[in-house]
């Protein structure tokens, strides 16, 4: 023991340096040897590098109960998302109430933000004689307490396994005066044994809508010219909503976001903490029952719900989260078809400058192999983009993909020569990817933060462009979608790729005669 | 004692008006856990460990979250099966920085996240030759693992599962323990119960079916950390302390733990306990079983280090107490530093404080040794005798809030204005919007280590990073 301590009121030492100061280096290496009776070192570097071999691979897709590190959630946070993007909409979660503690941590995590959510606390208790007390209770505390406009509510695992029945449940807490007989509660059965988050919030979208629009075909309404549009589950919705209202405002079409989070999700700090912000209005989702058309911009998160608009006398479209020039250009010229009008000249000079950028920039993605998971209309919209600027998509994995989606993904490589080295991974999961990757490398990752223990084990660099994002700020604040959001995205791939050049090429007097001012 | 000034704000009154904003039923409920400290008081005056109201935004989590999340998730060489839907196991995937060395997906699985992803046809015909499947397919491809649990999430209770069965036959398999646990998140009315469950499944599962590692040599000076989950290090600034005054930490329960340091820990000749809410049975049940005194410690903040190391140092002999004396000498002139720094930064500042089930009171001293003042505080899962545990930590005035409603402490910070909440991640964006610094005191705010002298120069300067950063000053508008 010496008397010189590493830690000092000076210069404070954090976690990252901090453990590795000689005195802790020991206490490791003691704590190892003495205690923790692991593996010898050579057995363990041995096994991982058979976790690296093809023959491993082969192992780890031949896995038919074990998922290792999915790329999907379950259906009620995604049920939850759709509820708050809805103006002064509280979402009640019937079950468990941890569930809904770790939903808003999920979301919080990604958008620095608050977010507001009640749970019915079901306990022992309720899983014998069912939640419906939890159900009139609950309703009449949420009601009192943060005064919404709506309350959504939608449920855990627990409340399906025991088969609690929401529409009556509801209609008996109206009876018992929990709420006002006339105040909005759509709600939306979401086991999350049954798809995932993306499938959570079709349900719930259909659940507000038939709420509101009845649940009765009615082709005869009369339609209006407004068109409809809904996001899907959208990391980025803070700034693709934002980025859609401007285009339609360029067009000069009414446009209307059902669920739209990007003021909920992003408020201000003026000293003033809102529970609630922005949002599609009640009446809002009332008169988009009779828009012309209703189109989706994840086609995997609204089959139900299309289906439901069309029933309604609606046109509908679908797009797989449109990024990208052509993505974009089938986006306005659908809006210029529906609208009548045509496409504007200011997003004519926007898809020119971002084609310019692209081709400014196009020398260092040329031919750049890429690995690309999350969820399925994510992964088709960058499939389509990489493609576009010469870079090839490799791994396209999602845990929630499907055969239908597996062929969807072909389809788009078909069409390129850049995409015949490419190939979709439905239902396997990060676990599946990282026996891909070392087998078969590529050059860089797209995916979450999740991915960073990727970029760790196979050293590929990773490029962070999907829910969830925890470990870097604030890009959900830029859009992904449009031209503009086009652009952001290539910079984004852009600086990864510098980086990544200036980090091989930095040791002086070795590497760095590649150490290029001008790249 | 009571607080130095607290005038402006009408503590009483401002519990009964937030009240009023009740239904009759549940105001009626809330009021008993809402309470001032009054001088002399026998405890905190406030009702815990009980079931949260339904619809009120209540900040507590489930079993599977205290088992899997808190005390299971950590110990490094077992993979832990999320055992029912995708969900659970995904939104607590390294969600609490337990720190760890190893090498993931090889001889550790901490940051990982295993399910079995119950499908609708699992929950008609049930799960059990699923889980087979899983524990198979686990240990062929992880063949370093030490050992499995399985992480009963809600499910699992309901379906009738017999997940006891399936560990027996695949434990005698595969020759590595498999341990049940039966913490589905409806179960109990918390985090809490989880711990409880988890703590019984080490016993009936580790201590009852293994042994300690033969060839294990104890000594007189032979203790374990329990309770302490290594959040951003915190017990590797701890046990440093402890190796220092001389003794020998053969086991970590359970922050970077390992299966075998839970097997020796019957071995140990005291067990020391930080959070005693999540593991006090354990220490409990090895008092009885194998006669191992426990004891509580407090490794927040100066002054409760140096007590705390003395307190330890007494059960051993002079030359431990020697020891004791010897590293709180020398740490004193970082000690004294860190605290001349900061100190005039942060003297007189208010804070209020809502976290689990030990930080609530065990945090306190840190601050007052900053010169800080506790103007509040609350747990979401503690029980009468954390609160009993609380009194003395706090001051007549303060207000104590159990199982706060979101709705409560929003309204609470509103009229109390502390210059710190010091909460979670769910309640940090809320009071921040309103103009207040805040830090997480759950994950440390990714920062940390705070526990022992290495974690407190860490800790203060932290505390006056939230209250003296510059962005507070130009939150509002000049027009």
């Amino acid at each position: 023991m010496t008397d010189k301590l590493s830690q000092s009121a000076d210069k404070v030492l954090d976690h990252y340096t901090l453990f590795r100061q000689p005195e802790y280096a020991a206490m490791f290496e003691k704590k190892k040897t003495e205690f923790e009776y692991g593996h010898s070192d050579e057995e363990v570097a041995r096994v991982s590098e058979w976790t690296k071999s093809e023959e491993y691979k082969a192992k780890n897709f031949a896995r038919e109960a074990v998922v290792i590190n999915p790329t999907k959630a379950c259906q009620p946070i995604g049920a939850m998302f759709a509820a708050q993007g809805f103006e002064g909409t509280l979402p009640f979660v019937h079950g468990s109430q941890g569930c809904v503690a770790y939903y808003r941590t999920h979301l919080t995590r990604h958008f620095k933000e608050p977010n507001s959510a009640v749970s019915s606390s079901m306990t022992e208790d309720a899983a014998v004689f069912g939640g419906l007390n939890n159900m009139i209770d609950g309703l009449a505390n949420a009601y009192a307490l943060y005064k919404p406009k709506m309350i959504a509510v939608m449920t855990t695992c627990m409340a399906e396994v025991i088969g609690d029945d929401l529409q009556g449940f509801i209609a008996n807490a109206k009876n018992k005066e929990s709420v006002p007989a006339d105040f909005p509660v759509p709600y939306a059965h979401t086991p999350a044994f049954v798809g995932s988050h993306i499938v959570g919030y079709d349900n719930m979208i259909k659940g507000i809508l038939t709420s509101f629009w009845g649940t009765s075909e009615n082709f005869d309404t009369p339609k209006t010219e407004q068109i409809n549009l809904i996001p899907g589950f959208d990391g980025f919705a803070v700034g693709n909503n934002r980025e859609l209202k401007r285009i339609a405002g360029e067009f000069g079409v009414k446009l209307q976001i059902l669920s739209d989070v990007s003021d909920n999700f992003d408020t201000p700090m003026d000293g003033e903490y809102r529970m609630y912000d922005g949002g599609t209005t009640i009446e809002e989702t009332k008169q988009a029952l009779h828009a012309k058309a209703t189109l989706s911009m994840q086609e995997y998160n609204t089959n139900q719900t299309l289906q439901f608009c069309k029933e309604k006398g609606q046109e509908v479209a679908k797009f797989n989260y449109p990024m990208g020039v052509t993505a974009t250009d089938e986006l306005l010229l659908k809006l210029a078809e529906l609208s009548g009008k045509p496409v504007p000249a200011s997003l004519k000079l926007e898809r020119g400058r971002l084609v310019d950028a692209i081709a400014d920039s196009h020398t260092h993605m040329h031919g750049k192999r890429f690995a690309v998971y999350g969820d399925p209309d994510f992964c088709i919209g960058m499939t389509r983009f990489l493609l576009e600027l010469g870079a090839e998509p490799v791994h396209i994995l999602s845990t929630s993909g499907s055969k239908k989606w597996e062929k969807q993904v072909q389809k788009v490589l078909d069409g390129s020569p850049f995409g015949a080295s490419g190939k979709a991974y439905g239902g396997k999961d990060l676990w599946h990817l990282r026996s891909l990757i070392f087998t078969d490398k590529v050059d860089y990752i797209i995916g979450n933060s999740y991915g960073k223990y990727l970029e760790r084990d196979t050293k590929v660099p990773l490029i962070r462009l999907t829910y969830p994002i925890f470990d870097r700020h604030h890009h959900h604040r830029y859009p992904t979608w449009g031209y503009q959001g086009a652009l952001n995205v290539l910079v984004r791939i852009l600086d990864r790729i510098f980086e990544d050049i200036d980090a091989s090429t930095n040791i002086v007097g070795q590497t760095d005669y590649s150490f290029d001012l001008i790249r | 004692m009571s607080l130095s000034e607290n005038t402006t704000v009408d503590v009483k009154n401002l519990v009964n008006e937030v009240l009023e904003a009740y239904p009759e039923k549940s105001r009626k409920r809330r009021a008993k856990h809402l309470n001032v400290l009054e001088a002399e008081a026998k405890d905190c005056g406030v009702k815990s460990n009980v079931k949260s109201i339904p619809g009120v935004m209540t900040i507590r989590g489930c079993a599977y979250a205290g088992s899997k999340g808190v005390v299971w998730g950590p110990i490094k060489d077992m993979i832990h099966i999320s055992h029912g839907p995708v969900g659970c196991g995904y939104y607590s995937w390294s969600g609490r920085r337990n720190y760890y060395i190893g090498d993931t997906g090889v001889d550790s699985w901490g940051t990982m996240h295993f399910t079995s992803d119950f499908q609708e046809k699992d929950i008609v015909f049930g799960g059990d030759k699923k889980l087979h499947k899983v524990i198979e397919e686990i240990n062929e491809l992880f063949p370093l693992v030490n050992g499995i649990s399985i992480q009963s999430e809600c499910p699992i209770g309901l379906i009738g599962d017999d997940i006891e069965a399936v560990a027996r036959a695949k434990s005698a398999e595969i020759g590595k323990p498999v341990i049940p646990v039966r913490c589905e998140g409806f179960r109990g009315v918390s985090q809490s119960l989880g711990h409880h469950i988890a703590n019984d499944a080490i016993r009936d599962w580790v201590f009852e079916k293994t042994e300690p590692k033969a060839g294990f040599v104890s000594t007189p000076y032979d203790v374990t950390i329990i309770g302490d989950y290594n959040i951003g290090g915190d017990a590797w600034s701890s046990r440093i302390l402890l190796e220092e005054i001389g003794l020998r930490v053969i086991a970590q329960w359970s922050g970077d733990g390992t299966m075998a340091e839970l097997e020796n820990t019957p071995k140990a000749k005291v067990n020391l306990i930080h959070c005693y809410r999540s593991m006090n049975y354990i220490a409990r049940h090895m008092e009885e079983k194998f006669n191992i005194p426990w004891m509580e410690y407090n490794f927040f903040g100066p002054s409760q280090i140096a007590e705390s190391l003395r307190k330890i140092a007494a059960l051993f002999d002079d030359k431990i107490k020697e020891n004791a004396e010897k590293v709180i000498a020398r740490y004193q002139p970082m000690v004294d530093a860190v605290i001349a720094k900061y100190k005039p930064r942060l003297n007189g500042k208010k804070v209020m404080i809502y976290v689990g089930g030990l930080r609530p009171r065990h945090v306190v001293d840190a601050y007052h040794d900053l010169g800080m003042e506790i103007i509040g505080t609350g747990y979401e899962f503690a029980h009468n005798d954390d609160y009993q545990r609380t009194q003395h930590y706090v001051k007549e005035g303060t207000l104590i809030y159990d199982d706060v409603t979101a709705f409560e402490l929003e309204k609470f910070v509103e009229a109390m204005r502390p210059d710190l909440v010091a909460s979670g991640i769910k309640e940090k964006y809320v009071f921040q919007k309103m103009g207040l610094p805040f830090r997480q005191m759950h994950s440390w705010d990714y920062s940390g280590p705070y526990h022992g002298y290495d974690g407190f120069a860490i800790f203060a300067r932290d505390m006056d990073l939230a209250i003296n950063n510059p962005v507070w000053g130009v939150m509002k508008a000049p027009f």
